[in-house]
């Protein structure tokens, strides 16, 4: 019990206390300045739910997550499996991509708004070199590109260095057994590298969409504030924008509770139902 | 079914490390061949040469006279059994047997029929549905050989695959690769540092030290009359006694050196004027009575090990005399600071020159 302490000290300070303010507040109806509050029970939820606003932020929220899940670790794994090969300068290698990790959501964010801004950018000028005319501001489909492409880079880096490690700790052995056992490359790799790659996966499948669904705040906030006309307004940036710019509070507040079900929703499906079937 | 072929076959790795200073030999079809030596001497790369998982820097393979070189070791026929068993933790038994065969696409009744023919002949039977993590290591061993012999490749690579298990398993698995081999007849090519593995599977032994075939013959020949030193020291357990000696100026005989003993054996012909190496095995020091005696051990340990024991000494001199290990019957009883006297047959003894290490004829 004592040695836990600290960890369940730390659990309620920063996990249950906020998580049964935002219960509680969800519940209220409060002025901006939290001089007057009432309570309305599920009306903050139902409020939400018939709103079409909020409907489609779910929807682009889920597009959003698995445009930046699958984009981050196909890359990472297409890098690692790469890695894994290469025999000379690999610390070099790693290093450089292990870096944009080390990069905050925003900055990472910003460096993109930069590359992709339709005036300087350059990344918008060779787009329209090629005859696209790229423009984030106005068109909410290049809006939310550019979220998925600023998310996933920072992701890749993380991903990376789990695949690289899952690629490594596989026997050699195993892959010239397959070798001799007559797999080409790409067989050896969806026989036997894939699925012994799986519980890897899996682990970052779960870290990834809940990065997704939370930890991209910054990254919407430093690009495109969530426009143009809410096309990259994600769930986890409405609760920000409707709770602070909106000061709606009990309706932000119910925001959060439906973004904590779900993400606990879905870890507990991952784990209940796709875990059993990794294991070996 | 295939004969082996190595003509002029070296390794060199892209850093500079020469691991195979050329091997030339040839094995005749459904023969076993053992490589053996000590870590480091690059038998396993002669392995894995074969299969294909390493180039060839100079030289040819060539398996039923067709030369592999160019070939992925997929196309070389061949079927290997690793060291760690490399089974594939995420498939069945029988998919793990099956792998192979369905990747050349083979009949599915086809399948079944081969790798049920194995299970039986390998004992797993009823195991076929399990996963590797939920057998014992001799199990997997079987499994592994079992992926090998569905394919019905012409020649078996054996990576060291007994290293893994324990000694009781070990001598067990060791005569039912023996039998498999022989009931199968497939040319067989079986790397270990292990000698007793390699004299009791070979029909043809290649000893490797330091990248080069030390020697290359039937387990038998080479345990009687080992080409060098290093042979002489790894064949036979326990290891062969070498000591240093200096030839009688003139007549028959051996000075040995740090003791006042002498062997009054004659010389092979070919035998240097400077010094060289007398090796005698353990096996054949017999104790005899005193007045019989050829030489005497000062004797410091024993080691009884029931049916024999290792009786370890100094021979006798004038001081500290060069150590010697003896084996004796187990039911003779000597103890420490007794003086032991020895026998042993002119032909039993080993002359090597102690400049190259090379056997005196």
């Amino acid at each position: 019990m004592l040695l836990v302490a600290p960890q369940i000290v730390i659990t309620l300070v920063f996990f249950i206390w906020p998580a049964s303010q935002a219960l509680y507040q969800s519940v209220l109806l409060e002025d901006p300045f939290g001089l007057s509050r009432k309570l309305v029970w599920l009306d903050n939820f139902t409020g939400l739910f018939s709103d079409p606003i909020y409907l489609e932020s779910f929807g682009r929220t889920i597009v959003f997550s698995v445009a930046t899940t699958s984009l981050s670790l196909g890359i990472a794994l297409l890098l690692a499996a790469m890695a894994d090969r290469i025999i000379k300068g690999t610390t070099a290698y790693r290093t450089l991509v292990i870096w944009p990790y080390a990069v905050a959501p925003a900055v990472a964010g910003v460096l993109w708004f930069f590359m992709f801004n339709p005036s300087i950018g350059v990344l918008a000028y060779c787009l329209k070199a090629v005859g696209y005319d790229w423009n984030h501001y106005l068109d909410g489909t290049d809006a939310m590109v550019l979220i998925i492409l600023a998310a996933s880079w920072k992701q890749v880096s993380y991903n990376f260095l789990f695949f690289l490690a899952g690629l490594q700790a596989i026997p050699r052995s195993l892959i010239e057994a397959a070798a001799i056992d007559g797999a080409g490359p790409l067989k050896r790799f969806r026989t036997i590298v894939f699925p012994l790659l799986s519980p890897t996966t899996f682990f970052l499948l779960v870290v990834n969409i809940v990065y997704a669904f939370f930890d991209t705040f910054g990254i919407v906030h430093a690009t495109t504030t969530g426009g143009p006309a809410q096309a990259t307004t994600i769930l986890v940036y409405k609760v920000f924008s409707d709770g602070f710019i909106g000061l709606d509070l009990g309706g932000s507040a119910a925001q959060s509770v439906v973004l904590m079900v779900v993400v606990i929703g879905l870890t507990v499906v991952q784990f209940r139902y796709i875990e059993r079937k990794v294991a070996y | 079914m295939a004969g082996l072929e190595f003509i002029g076959v070296r390794k060199t790795y892209p850093n500079g490390f020469r691991a195979i200073h050329g091997v030339d030999t040839s094995v005749a079809d459904g023969a076993f061949i053992v490589i053996v030596g000590p870590s480091g001497c690059g038998k396993s790369t002669l392995l894995r040469m074969v299969a294909g998982l390493e180039t060839v820097t100079e030289g040819e393979i060539r398996i039923g006279g067709r030369p592999v070189n160019a070939l992925e070791p997929a196309d070389r026929n061949i079927a290997m059994v690793f060291q760690n068993y490399a089974l594939y933790p995420h498939m069945s038994v029988f998919d793990n047997m099956a792998y192979g065969l369905r990747n050349r696409r083979t009949p599915r009744d086809e399948i079944e029929r081969r790798v049920a023919d194995a299970s039986r002949i390998l004992q797993l039977d009823g195991m076929l549905d399990r996963r590797p993590s939920q057998l014992s290591g001799g199990q997997r061993q079987r499994v592994a050989m079992g992926r090998a012999i569905v394919r019905e490749p012409e020649v078996f690579l054996f990576d060291e695959p007994l290293s893994n298990l324990d000694a009781k398993l070990r001598v067990q698995m060791r005569l039912e690769i023996k039998r498999l081999q022989r009931d199968l007849g497939t040319t067989s090519l079986y790397v270990t540092h292990d000698q007793v593995e390699a004299m009791t599977l070979a029909d043809r032994l290649i000893v490797m030290n330091a990248g080069v075939a030390e020697q290359i013959g039937s387990p038998l020949d080479v345990y009687a009359e080992p080409a060098t030193v290093f042979v002489a020291g790894f064949i036979g357990s326990p290891a062969m006694n070498f000591l240093a000696g200096t030839p009688v100026p003139d007549g028959p005989g051996v000075v040995l050196d740090g003791s006042a003993q002498a062997l009054p054996f004659p010389l092979p012909s070919s035998a240097p004027r400077g010094k060289v190496t007398v090796g005698i095995r353990p096996e054949h020091l017999e104790p005899v009575s005193r007045d019989a005696a050829t030489l005497e051990l000062a004797v410091d340990l024993v080691e009884a090990l029931g049916a024999d024991s290792l009786v370890h000494g100094q021979l006798a001199g004038d001081g500290q005399g060069p150590a010697v290990t003896v084996r004796v019957d187990g039911a003779l009883r000597v103890a420490a600071g007794e003086t032991l006297p020895l026998a042993l047959a002119p032909e039993r003894v080993h002359f090597f020159d102690a400049g190259n290490g090379r056997r005196l004829v």
